[in-house]
């Protein structure tokens, strides 16, 4: 048997350079989506065969134009390329330019070169060269660079092959550093830094003392070394700076001999495309036509697939309890696991849909214009520009939208973005709005064109945007965070999107909502079923009390079982916890079984329809909404006399949903993004109390 | 008032001038903004605000409060 060899092959370069689409082709579908420690930025890991006995553990890192960080994603750039403990520490670094920012790219390559990690500049779109009039000489600029160049295009997978090949030579490439940065800058400084960390190289100390914040990895020894040299932070930025303009100068020298652009080609399609994409009235008319086309897809077309998904798993559940032996276990698949997948199912056609629009977008170069077209309105509410796509996100699920944040850099416009978007009214609240909006609001039309009940689902999302909105304006007052600007955002090229890049970040996306989220979704589904299929002595002897009670009357089997499962409910631990509640929402026209709903849409949201479901015992054969509907508008307030869901409670539990914070998955993320309690609690207590005044003000004003 | 990349009108070109470096943020360098380098400004978001410049052959766009720090000599 042969030995296996693995290489741990980095891939490093800016963003918009085809670094993904290289990803891709070499790794195809052998790539997996794993979390860095402690925080949730995706590290993208591909199995590619270099040789027989040869195979490379190939590592997307985000993209980067330095690796002097200023985002979250950005930092990872950094640990991944200083930490030799790690198991992921590189072998080998693949740095992807694109052929037409070649400058701008070879800044980073300067700066990777200088680690003295076996380095490798893979220069893509060299088909589109001939385009655009450049020409370059490659022998002369290896020569420069020291280091081996392959021009590649990874969409046509034209010269993959050759680096796969070259690759496997990592040992004889020169590790030798693209710059002395000491003697140009401050030699005194410097030398002192040297002798400082006598055993490092010079250029990796200087990055560890430039960092904000120190790495995790470094042992108190070496922060000491670190902290001794950071008071003089005004020094440093200087220092920073002038070693990037000193990089530059390299560059230029070097690109003046080896890299011709004939501008006679000038980017005519850009120039036309910005015109129209980025003007004040077609741009905005523009962008609302493409977002009415999203959130169209993800209703209407979504609808067919949730349909069958919905039916497919009523039905599983269904066959289990026919063919499986009748007992706890069988309950708990049936009623608890099987719902609990199903209810995570059921999203995937949604967010595949929403991520598909996202990725097509980003793809073609064109969210940098919404970004921009956006980014004075945006920062009016405390946002950014970026803060759209999160919002955009956010009517999916919040949860990639809050992890789409990341890439926003000043901290106080990511914050309140993370902070809002809960608010937009993401696909979990949908069945919840569709059951109450069909029970309080007539399927009539207005204006003859406008169904009413549409109206009115409409006016919720809108209501969703506007809270988002008006609490940003009022987080941007409140919270005093200074923070330096530092938007500046690359304006790509347009192109065309690789069908394989959005394929890709789709499957991607789901899966991380899958077993993100998901996992939550599921576990919270099986707490419970446990919850509502125990209690205490009451609930274990529902039946005889329940035939007590019944003796006299001549009631038929089947009405009485009805009868026990709901007093076995009402005995059970969410029954009593649902009694608990009851005073507190009373005021809101709630009863304890809304109680129970309510508790148990912490899960997800949309749980409340089957909750209710359960608790009406509504125990036909399909889950059919008719049946759950006319089983809830039938319910009678006894101390009324009214009907339990009448028009005023109807209300109450709209805005009841459309504001408050009921979805742990949320909460842990925002825990995780912000590293603090403080926020995810703030938005559980400040949307809660929101939500109980505005569902009580709608109560008392309706009844 | 000497003039800054804020007060380019579209289409316009000049050079940056040696600006002071601590109101500038690194990664505006790291794109390649440069004080030598030729900057165009492209185009103006609705609002006036950002604003997107061809800068030492980057696309980029940057808020105006940032363009206003960055003066530079006018060309054509």
């Amino acid at each position: 048997m042969k030995k296996i060899t693995v290489l741990n092959v980095a891939l490093v370069g800016n963003p918009n350079t085809g670094k993904t689409s290289l990803f891709n082709q070499l790794t195809g579908l052998k790539q997996k989506v794993g979390n860095y420690p402690g925080i949730t930025v995706d590290k993208k890991i591909g199995k590619c065969k270099l040789s027989e006995n040869i195979i490379a553990d190939v590592i997307d890192l985000p993209g980067t134009y330095s690796i002097n960080p200023t985002t979250l994603d950005e930092s990872i750039v950094l640990d991944s390329l200083l930490n030799k403990n790690n198991e992921t520490f590189p072998d080998l670094v693949v740095v992807v330019a694109e052929v037409e920012n070649l400058k701008r790219n070879l800044l980073l390559f300067s700066q990777i070169k200088d680690l003295q990690i076996p380095t490798i500049l893979a220069i893509n779109m060299e088909d589109q060269m001939v385009r655009k009039g450049i020409s370059i000489d490659v022998e002369k600029l290896k020569e420069e660079l020291k280091s081996e160049i392959i021009l590649i295009s990874a969409r046509k997978n034209s010269g993959v092959d050759a680096l796969k090949k070259e690759i496997l030579n990592y040992k004889n490439w020169s590790t030798e550093q693209f710059a002395q940065i000491s003697d140009k800058i401050d030699s005194t400084f410097f030398n002192e830094i040297k002798s400082k960390f006598n055993n490092d190289s010079l250029y990796k100390s200087w990055l560890l003392i430039t960092q904000q914040q120190n790495c995790s990895f470094l042992t108190e020894a070496q922060h000491e070394k670190i902290n001794s040299f950071k008071n003089d932070s005004e020094k440093i930025k200087k220092y920073q700076h002038k070693e990037t303009i000193y990089r530059y100068q390299l560059i230029n020298q070097i690109l003046k001999q080896t890299y011709k652009v004939d501008k006679i080609q000038a980017t005519d399609l850009r120039s036309r495309l910005d015109k129209i994409l980025t003007h004040k009235v077609f741009g905005y008319v523009i962008f609302a036509a493409i977002l009415l086309l999203i959130f169209q897809s993800i209703f209407e077309w979504a609808s067919y697939p949730m349909d069958l998904i919905d039916g497919f798993f009523a039905n599983l559940s269904e066959l289990v309890k026919q063919h499986l032996k009748p007992g706890t276990l069988t309950d708990l698949i049936a009623e608890g696991i099987i719902p609990g997948i199903g209810g995570v199912v059921i999203f995937i056609p949604q967010i595949a849909i929403l991520f598909l629009f996202i990725a097509i977008l980003e793809e073609t170069g064109y969210m940098s214009r919404v970004v921009f077209l956006m980014d004075k309105i945006m920062r009016k509410f405390g946002m950014s520009g970026k803060s759209i796509i999160p919002l955009i996100s956010g009517t999916a699920c919040a949860i990639p939208a809050i992890m789409a944040s990341r890439n926003i850099s000043n901290w106080k416009e990511r914050l309140i973005t993370i902070l809002v978007v809960p608010f937009t009214t993401c696909s979990a609240r949908l069945p919840v709005y569709a059951i109450l909006i069909a029970l309080i609001i007539p399927a009539k039309r207005v204006w003859g064109i406008f169904n009413l009940q549409g109206l009115t689902l409409m006016g919720l999302y809108l209501l969703g945007f506007a809270a988002a909105i008006s609490s940003a304006i009022l987080l941007n007052n409140v919270l005093k965070i200074e923070n330096k600007s530092m938007f500046v955002i690359e304006m790509p090229n347009y192109k065309l999107p690789s069908v394989k890049n959005v394929f890709y970040e789709v499957v991607e996306k789901t899966k991380a909502f899958i077993f993100g989220a998901g996992k939550i979704i599921l576990a919270l589904s099986i707490v419970l079923w446990f919850l509502a299929s125990n209690g205490s002595s009451n609930f274990k002897n529902a039946e005889e009390i329940v035939r007590k009670e019944h003796k006299v009357e001549t009631i038929s089997e089947e009405a009485l079982q009805k009868k026990i499962a709901s007093y076995k409910l009402e005995s059970s631990y969410i029954g009593t916890m649902g009694k608990t509640l009851e005073p507190v929402i009373k005021p809101l026209g709630y009863d304890w079984k809304i109680g129970i709903a309510l508790i148990s849409s912490f899960a997800a949201r949309e749980v409340f329809v089957g909750a209710l479901a359960t608790i009406y015992s509504v125990e036909s054969d399909n889950d059919d909404t008719t049946t759950i509907k006319s089983r809830m508008a039938s319910e009678v307030n006894p101390e009324t006399g009214e009907k339990r869901f009448s028009f005023a409670t109807g209300v109450s539990l709209l805005l009841f949903y459309a504001f408050a914070m009921q979805c742990i998955g949320t909460l842990a993320i925002v825990k995780r993004e912000t590293k603090s309690w403080k926020w995810p609690i703030l938005q559980l207590v400040g949307m809660g109390l929101l939500a109980y005044i505005t569902a009580f003000i709608g109560f008392t004003i309706l009844s | 008032m000497g003039d800054t990349i804020a007060t380019l009108q579209i289409g316009e070109t000049g050079v940056i001038e040696d600006f002071s470096l601590d109101v500038i943020p690194l990664n505006l360098l790291e794109m390649g903004c440069l004080p030598g380098k030729e900057v165009r400004l492209i185009q103006i978001a609705p609002f006036n605000d950002p604003l997107y410049i061809k800068v030492n052959g980057s696309h980029l766009a940057i808020r105006k409060e940032m363009a206003g720090k960055i003066n530079i000599t006018k060309l054509f």
